[in-house]
């Protein structure tokens, strides 16, 4: 490891006391430094912050509502913008577009029409939404402020709603299935995992060997008959329990990888002596887990929790791009994805790749997180 | 060593019991049935079905037996090597997925050998070139193959494929070569239909072993010997090649079980995308279309194919590490 280049604060000096000069940054400390230093992790850390905040905000952001079909707009090309107005002032324009049916192919022909700007202003009345559950508005961060000239940021999908739109909007389901994923098996795995690493025995046994089953499936299948499995859409199962199910069912096999690490450390934690010393000295079972063995596990819990995050994201994507994870109305990346199964469709209107970018994205942010954040806690290990 | 085979099979024995058991459970689960589904399709054309006719179809079908007997017949009938009837083929499931079964495998172990190739070179190279621009790029190629889901990567290769070498993309041959016989040509034909399918699935694999081999040679190039092994003025080749590699590929074996699941899940899904007649498509449609006897038995096969790919892998690490055998 490198040496640690921030001054060390000095500790004030008491008289009758010996003051040692090492130890005086706290284990989290040196942690966070370590993890601050890393410039790629940090620079995808910014970048999920700010993807989060996109997406959290989107129906503000994104200028068109994203349920709203716009019929003479299917499969429209990103607006085109200009920096200068009809008199070469300085602004933001947009080129309207003119679509017009080809009545021998029957499709929609869109031109820009490059004679044209139409200015496009910040805070503008659109479409109504509901934001965060609580917010009601129809003001916009930006839009041309007139119903028929629409801005589409990254062009329309199959039947005219707004790409960027739904984008932000799968990015509220496809951001969070992943954490609240790794939640749940972090709960089950370490709950599992130290029972099995302390009691041992026959609980031992029937974990491990439940785990080696889970283990035998393989992943997207297994995913994908659990998913088929929960109940259709209807009154009394929203698709918000949907989503909630889907992340117990990505945790379903999540959890099996960590339960397995935790058994292996709470087993070397049983013989070490600090655990042996609490138990002699009477200490309940409770007590050695949860003040001796989690708090020296914790470490190791947030380091397979960060790096698990990615895998969660990928699930639910593949699983939702089947059409067995998120179902409408609710939209996830992977079920925007849905409507570029066709190559000859993607050839034609590359944009309705964009919700797979964000995936990359994202992924990649989560990735390049996890792995400074296990250099940061273990940097010991490859 | 023969015993450490026995002992691992034994256990294989009993965890493909269980499999099954909880295969059949997992494919009972779905709300309704396909007398249910079939019913509902045939109300939508028009057709109005008397209780008469529906509770024939449930006889037919034989889904008016109570829960636990119908999987006594299945398991029963399974290890007789009859898997049941897939619905909404009209054919029996054993005559349905032995040849996607196969070609599954086939594109598995295909990619496996891509995966193992492609991985042990760039991971050797960049380790051996440690902080060059190479290194870095294959670092960033490592990360963003991570990153993929194969499915959009197969898209986009597809993309690619048609655009920039106007080649007809997906299936295992181009439609003029579909119904002839076979022909070097045809041949050939095939050839360049696997490579996209072979080189999606492999890829986020390929990525993960390169770290790996990466990070493991690093570890391996620090040790004395290998000084030593400079200092008696080895070539860097030998001593990359016969004293570092040598030791760095154990931990490599030891992840080759555990790298499986990915090939597999990640064959039925591209599969899917490049329209493979392979295991993937017609699993999800079967689970989609309630059609549990051929999901279940699809289920139950592929993670046969996995334990036994495990069983493969924990073997051949036992036979290069012979402390293993003795645990």
């Amino acid at each position: 490891m490198a040496e640690i280049t921030t001054p060390v604060p000095q500790a004030p000096l008491v008289d009758d006391e010996p003051v040692s000069e090492v130890g005086q940054l706290s284990q989290t400390t040196l942690m966070r430094l370590r993890f601050t230093r890393n410039k790629l992790a940090m620079f995808s850390l910014y970048g999920l912050i700010f993807m989060y905040i996109l997406v959290f905000f989107g129906p503000f952001i994104a200028p068109n509502e994203y349920q709203y079909q716009n019929h003479d707009y299917v499969f429209g090309p990103p607006s085109q913008f200009a920096l200068t107005g009809p008199n070469g002032n300085l602004g933001l324009y947009m080129y309207p577009v003119t679509t017009v049916l080809d009545s021998e192919n029957f499709e929609f022909v869109h031109t820009i029409d490059f004679n044209q700007k139409i200015p496009v202003h910040l805070f503008t009345k659109g479409d109504p939404y509901t934001m965060l559950g609580f917010i009601n508005s129809d003001v916009h961060l930006f839009g041309t402020g007139d119903p028929a000239q629409r801005i589409y940021v990254t062009g329309a999908d199959s039947i005219g709603r707004d790409m960027f739109a739904r984008t932000l909007l799968g990015g509220q389901i496809s951001m969070t299935v992943g954490l609240l994923g790794v939640a749940i098996s972090i709960i089950i795995g370490s709950v599992l995992g130290t029972a099995s690493g302390y009691f041992m025995g026959l609980a031992d046994d029937a974990i491990q060997r439940a785990i080696e089953v889970i283990m035998s499936f393989p992943t997207i299948p297994l995913w994908a008959a659990l998913a088929a499995a929960l109940p259709p859409i209807s009154e009394s199962f929203t698709a918000l329990d949907r989503y909630f199910l889907i992340t117990i069912v990505l945790s379903f096999v999540g959890w099996t990888g960590l339960a397995r690490q935790l058994r292996a450390k709470v087993m070397a934690y049983r013989s070490a002596d600090f655990c042996q010393a609490a138990i002699a000295a009477g200490a309940t079972d409770t007590r050695v887990i949860f003040s001796h063995m989690l708090p020296n596990a914790a470490s190791h819990i947030v380091v397979s929790a960060a790096l698990s995050v990615p895998g969660m994201i990928l699930g639910e994507t593949a699983l939702s791009f089947l059409g067995l994870g998120i179902l409408p109305p609710m939209v996830s990346w992977g079920a925007l994805l849905r409507d570029s199964q066709q190559v000859s469709v993607i050839v034609q209107h590359p944009w309705i790749l964009l919700p797979g970018a964000a995936v990359v994205i994202t992924v990649l942010f989560f990735s390049l997180v996890g792995d400074g954040v296990r250099d940061a806690i273990d940097p010991y290990s490859i | 060593m023969l015993n450490y085979v026995l002992r691992r099979l034994g256990y294989m024995a009993i965890t493909l019991l269980i499999v099954a058991i909880l295969g059949y459970i997992i494919i009972e689960l779905p709300p309704g049935s396909y007398v249910e589904a079939e019913v509902a399709r045939l109300r939508a054309q028009g057709g109005n079905l008397t209780q008469g006719q529906i509770d024939s179809l449930y006889r037919r079908y034989g889904l008016d037996k109570p829960e636990i007997e119908r999987f006594w017949l299945w398991i029963s009938h399974f290890v007789q090597g009859d898997f049941g009837q897939a619905f909404a083929y009209n054919m029996p499931v054993g005559d349905l997925i032995w040849s996607r079964l196969g070609l599954t495998l086939a594109f598995s172990v295909m990619s496996l050998i891509f995966t193992w190739v492609v991985a042990i070179a760039t991971g050797v190279y960049s380790a051996t070139h440690r902080y060059t621009i190479p290194d870095g790029i294959i670092t960033v190629l490592q990360f963003v193959g991570l990153s993929v889901p194969n499915f959009l990567l197969a898209l986009v290769l597809m993309v690619f494929a048609q655009n920039l070498f106007h080649m007809e993309v997906g299936g295992l041959f181009s439609s003029a070569y579909q119904n002839v016989p076979w022909s070097f040509g045809k041949f050939l034909d095939l050839l360049n239909h696997l490579w996209i399918p072979v080189i999606v699935i492999g890829a986020s694999g390929t990525a993960w072993l390169s770290r790996v081999m990466r990070a493991n040679l690093l570890d391996v190039l620090n040790m004395q010997y290998v000084q030593t092994a400079r200092a008696k003025g080895l070539t860097e080749n030998v001593v990359t090649w016969k004293h570092a590699f040598r030791n760095a590929i154990h931990p490599l074996i030891m992840v080759l079980g555990s790298s499986l699941p990915g090939l597999i899940s990640g064959e039925t899904i591209v599969a899917l995308v490049l329209n493979l007649p392979t295991a993937g498509p017609l699993y999800f449609n079967a689970l989609i279309q309630k059609d549990m006897y051929l999901a279940g038995a699809f289920l139950v096969f592929l993670s046969i194919a996995l334990l036994i790919g495990n069983l493969l892998a924990d073997i051949l690490l036992a036979w290069v590490d012979p402390r293993i055998r003795y645990e």
